[in-house]
């Protein structure tokens, strides 16, 4: 069977009149874990957009496990075993820590074994499970962030998206949740990472894609990109 | 001398002791930072300076007078403003009127609209976001819309400026620039008092840092004595 997990062709997406994505093509084979590099505003997060059918591209395909999803609803990737957990946490705020994890078991599949899921993400992140009966706004900023992420993993993905999960976290923290990242690919799970943290994604990463303006400029194994005097200037602040 | 004091500063959420007995101050032109792990207590104490929170105890002063117990409008034309983590910007306004909301609401003198027009348009281009005054504040980027609450709080013409994790979702070229803003805004004779994570931002531009942890302060002092502090890297800075 293929490695190939998700793959992007020529896609181009716009907001009303305005281009965002330009020509896009990638891929993400299985238990990668692929970076997106980017200025802010350069696109990443539409990107995910596009692939998680939040947006939909106007020319170009997705594909998922050899499935074009290109035209298919969010509740629809999500049930093929594609997680997105959007940027800026987009939690339930009047729910419960624990009704807003039950929240991203809504696929049949992953409802029968919510219980049992839930379980495996409180021990990922104890707090959770402290904060289990609290109403998901009174969270601390870092506490949210993890919720999200759990949320994200109770749908039983195969693939998971993560748009800038160190955002807003301590330094502990941070190193926490880059673990989990990589530990969620040890259990088998593809990751496709959007992260302003450049430095640590690209030790963590196998492969990134920068881009910039919409456009993917440069792609490559992060080894190689980590000593790219362009990358070192423009990304690492170097 | 301190801009900013308090004494005894204690919030309760519940049970749970969300900012403890602490006792702080901020100088008169310098760049405090406030660094602790997620849940120690930050925000909290940013919304009680801004009175966004009401204090259990203790008692903030700004300037040598007592501002506990104002109402956040009043802080706000005494000379205190604040910008927030999750950011609070008037989407369906444009750009530019969100600052203008500022330079008209937030200080105590008289103000036209055209002034405040005037003084919007040069904050805009201050921050970085001229090219984008008359766009939907709801469409910018994130990092822009933080931009943007810059600028509407320094329309305010605040004497203390509280930011809150100004930096988070930079890249590390963002961050930079928006060290040399926050640099800047310092320039300006505007106190700053800032929450960030990124430590090597708030280790280049502070003068001295608090750390908080569980509510509680554990360290205080020099950017180079909290990095070698083992307590500080035992809770918060790991490795």
């Amino acid at each position: 069977m293929s490695r190939l997990m998700l793959e992007l062709k020529n896609v181009n997406t716009f907001y009303g009149n305005s281009q965002a994505l330009w020509d896009i093509s990638l891929r993400v084979d299985k238990a990668e874990i692929v970076a997106l590099v980017g200025a802010n505003g350069a696109g990443k997060s539409t990107l995910l957009k596009t692939i998680s059918g939040v947006v939909h591209p106007a020319s170009g395909s997705v594909e998922f496990l050899g499935k074009r999803i290109n035209d298919l609803q969010p509740n629809s990737i999500v049930e093929l075993g594609l997680s997105h957990i959007p940027e800026g946490r987009k939690l339930f705020a009047e729910m419960t820590v624990h009704e807003n994890l039950e929240m991203g078991a809504y696929p049949s599949y992953a409802w029968k074994i919510k219980k049992e899921t839930s379980e495996q993400i409180y021990q990922t992140f104890p707090i959770l499970k402290e904060r289990a009966g609290q109403l998901a706004r009174t969270l601390s900023g870092g506490e949210q962030q993890m919720l999200a992420m759990g949320r994200g993993l109770m749908s039983k993905p195969k693939l998971c998206m993560f748009d800038e999960p160190s955002y807003g976290l301590a330094p502990r923290m941070l190193s926490e949740v880059f673990q989990v990242i990589k530990s969620l690919r040890e259990q088998g799970i593809t990751i496709l990472l959007v992260e302003q943290n450049v430095p640590r994604t690209l030790e963590i990463a196998d492969r990134a894609y920068i881009l910039e303006n919409g456009r993917i400029t440069m792609e490559g194994k992060c080894r190689n990109l980590l000593t790219d005097d362009y990358i070192r200037k423009a990304y690492l602040g170097l | 001398m301190p801009i900013l004091e308090g004494e005894g500063v204690t919030k309760y959420f519940g049970g749970l002791a969300a900012v403890s007995n602490v006792d702080f101050h901020v100088d008169q032109g310098e760049i405090f930072g406030l660094i602790g792990p997620n849940g120690a207590g930050k925000t909290t104490l940013f919304n009680l300076v801004s009175a966004a929170l009401a204090l259990k105890s203790g008692v903030i002063k700004f300037k040598g007078k007592r501002i506990s117990g104002l109402k956040p409008y009043q802080i706000c034309r005494r000379g205190v403003a604040r910008t927030f983590q999750s950011v609070k910007i008037f989407g369906n306004m444009q750009v530019g009127e969100n600052v203008s909301l500022g330079a008209l609401f937030g200080t105590p003198t008289t103000m036209t609209a055209p002034n405040a027009a005037r003084e919007a348009a040069e904050l805009l281009a201050f921050v970085g976001l001229s090219a984008m005054s008359t766009a939907l504040a709801s469409e910018l980027t994130l990092v822009n819309q933080k931009r943007l609450e810059v600028a509407t709080a320094l329309a305010t013409k605040p004497e203390l400026l509280l930011l809150d994790e100004l930096m988070a979702g930079l890249t590390p070229t963002e961050t930079e620039e928006a060290m040399k803003l926050v640099t800047s805004i310092r320039d300006r004779g505007i106190t700053i008092f800032m929450i960030e994570h990124v430590m090597k931002a708030i280790m280049g531009v502070c003068d001295r840092i608090m750390v908080l942890h569980h509510g509680e302060k554990i360290a205080e002092g020099k950017p180079q004595e909290i990095s070698t502090s083992k307590k500080v890297i035992e809770v918060y800075l790991g490795e």
